[in-house]
């Protein structure tokens, strides 16, 4: 069974809105339809978007980190949005493991939003219709298109390469290895949604500099005598390690 | 939550039209039929009028549907959704109070096991419609049996409440029988729904920011949403009053759809008054529509962590 997804490395990511854009002009020029952009430039603007990239800080001034983390449909192995569908317009692709709306069932009764506890989806005030992440079904799949493209349009479009798509249940693929060797984690698991998307966490990237590190014992200025001896320069650290 | 007012007029106008059903097969079961010699008229007006409630429930329903033209495909998915299954409920119960009503027109002797299927409708009704809330378990508030109670009893309250009223105006004899039985369910419901403002009350969300995004820290602030002009995030899950207006709202629901109601019952009923009973109703219908305004308003949701600053 194939569960595509999507795996986020909030280590890189520099929050630069790059899939939210790239995701917005993909989804708008599809086969279903536009995304409604009410109010583009205007004061407040109310388009519907499959991705949002939000920010937010850890820890206390001046020990804080800024957290970049990009937000989309999880496409969960248990999706609680799927059952609550009065229409059955909300499914499962059972190929792919993809949640997708059929904009031509949905009734517009916004029952599945209140049934995902991420806010994955949101309404289409335009058509009337449940929307939300397609993870690029219409890209993934189309075998017309060189397979370095079939990816989802927010992965090709990451400066960072913060993003990973591929089956989440193929243990060789590059997403499970970087769940299985980078802390790989699902959001809210309190309640066993089971996300298929998993996040990578930040991690401390540090160095520790020795004071002797800094100055080369075989300096061959020093061997050559145009450079002062430094006093009480003897063997570094390297010089035992190697 | 933002409450939507189709869903407030929806909840509220069917439970009165179930519970004024099931009091008038309260009264057919008691025989009231060989009572009186107009007895079928009342129960045939009554009908009539519960059938308008419903009715005008099932035309809000509407109001909430970016695709109303689509509704009949709601019926669909009855296995596993309780909305899709309150989207049969509903119809089936209008259909048989309909049939009930109209074997009333025709004096038939049908009328009973017809009422007796329509009640079970009308029970299965308040499952329903209490379930398509208390089934989403990320809201806690509604995650609660509570829940369940709740409908029944202010959907019974508000139906026997507008019986009396109409037994004052066209079956006097069951008047007090149907006002004691008001005043039962009405205190009943009092009882349940401060139960139910407690618990909601203690309540620990579940999922907190740390789990909302996975950083296991004790001070994660959001600093911006990720967008200036408000979305759907914002709009459907988020009521925008202040916890002093809520608080407000609670009071005016305790007040105008329980003890009001229960006091303007007692004086009418002691006064023999149509004209207060009715009162009592709409006093009781509206202190309703305040409380299942509160009801949608209060429930918070888990997605509200990602929505908490916008810039």
């Amino acid at each position: 069974m194939t569960q595509l997804a999507l795996v986020i490395d909030l280590n890189v990511c520099v929050g630069c809105h790059a899939c939210v854009t790239s995701c917005k002009q993909w989804n708008t020029s599809g086969s279903a339809g536009p995304l409604v952009d009410d109010a583009p430039y205007g004061k407040d603007p109310r388009g519907t978007f499959f991705n949002r990239v939000q920010t937010f800080e850890v820890g206390e001034y001046p020990n804080t980190q800024t957290v970049h983390f990009p937000k989309s449909c999880l496409h969960c192995e248990d999706p609680p949005c799927v059952p609550v569908c009065p229409t059955g317009a909300s499914y499962k692709r059972k190929e792919d493991g993809i949640v997708l709306v059929d904009y031509d069932k949905c009734i517009g009764c916004k029952y599945c939003s209140w049934a995902c506890p991420y806010g994955a989806r949101e309404f289409d005030e335009d058509r009337k219709v449940m929307t939300k992440c397609t993870l690029c079904v219409d890209r993934v799949t189309d075998k017309a298109l060189p397979e370095s493209e079939r990816k989802p349009a927010c992965v090709l479009a990451c400066p960072a390469n913060a993003r990973l798509f591929g089956d989440v249940h193929d243990p060789e693929s590059v997403v499970s290895t970087a769940i299985r060797e980078r802390g790989g984690y699902a959001l809210m698991p309190e309640w066993n949604t089971r996300p298929a998307n998993h996040y990578l966490p930040r991690h401390r990237t540090g160095m520790t500099i020795h004071a002797e590190d800094l100055v080369r014992v075989d300096n061959p200025l020093k061997i050559d005598g145009k450079q002062p001896e430094l006093p009480q320069q003897g063997a570094g650290r390297e010089d035992y390690a190697t | 939550m933002n409450p939507a007012f189709s869903v407030v007029f929806l909840t509220t106008l069917i439970g009165a039209g179930q519970g004024l059903f099931l009091a008038l097969f309260g009264a057919e079961l008691a025989g009231y039929v060989y009572s009186a010699p107009d007895a079928r008229g009342f129960l045939l007006i009554g009908g009539a009028v519960a059938l308008l409630f419903t009715a005008g429930g099932l035309l809000a329903s509407f109001f909430h549907l970016g695709r109303p033209e689509r509704a009949w495909r709601s019926a669909a998915m009855w296995r596993t959704s309780w909305l899709s299954r309150e989207v049969i409920a509903l119809p089936v119960f209008m259909g048989l109070l309909f049939l009930w009503t109209a074997g009333h027109a025709a004096a038939g002797d049908w009328t009973l096991p017809l009422g007796l299927l329509a009640a079970l409708a009308a029970l299965a009704l308040f499952l329903c419609t209490a379930m398509v809330y208390a089934s989403v378990r990320f809201l806690q508030e509604w995650a609660s049996t509570f829940t369940l109670v709740n409908y029944t009893l202010l959907g019974l309250a508000s139906g026997f409440t507008l019986a009396t009223a109409l037994a004052a105006w066209g079956a006097p004899m069951l008047v007090d029988a149907y006002g004691v039985f008001a005043l039962v369910f009405t205190l009943a419901g009092l009882v349940s729904r401060s139960l139910s403002l407690a618990r909601n009350a203690r309540l620990k969300p579940r999922s907190t920011v740390q789990t909302a995004i996975g950083i296991r820290h004790p001070k994660v602030t959001q600093v911006a949403m990720g967008f200036m002009g408000g979305s759907f995030n914002t709009r459907e899950f988020f009521h925008g009053r202040t916890p002093g207006a809520l608080h407000q709202v609670k009071w005016l629901f305790l007040l105008g759809a329980f003890v009001l109601p229960a006091a303007l019952l007692v004086l009418g009923l002691y006064a023999a008054s149509g004209t207060l009973l009715a009162l009592a109703f709409a006093v009781q219908y509206a202190g309703l529509l305040a409380e299942r305004w509160f009801f949608l308003a209060q429930a918070n949701h888990p997605q509200n962590l990602y929505y908490q600053a916008v810039a």
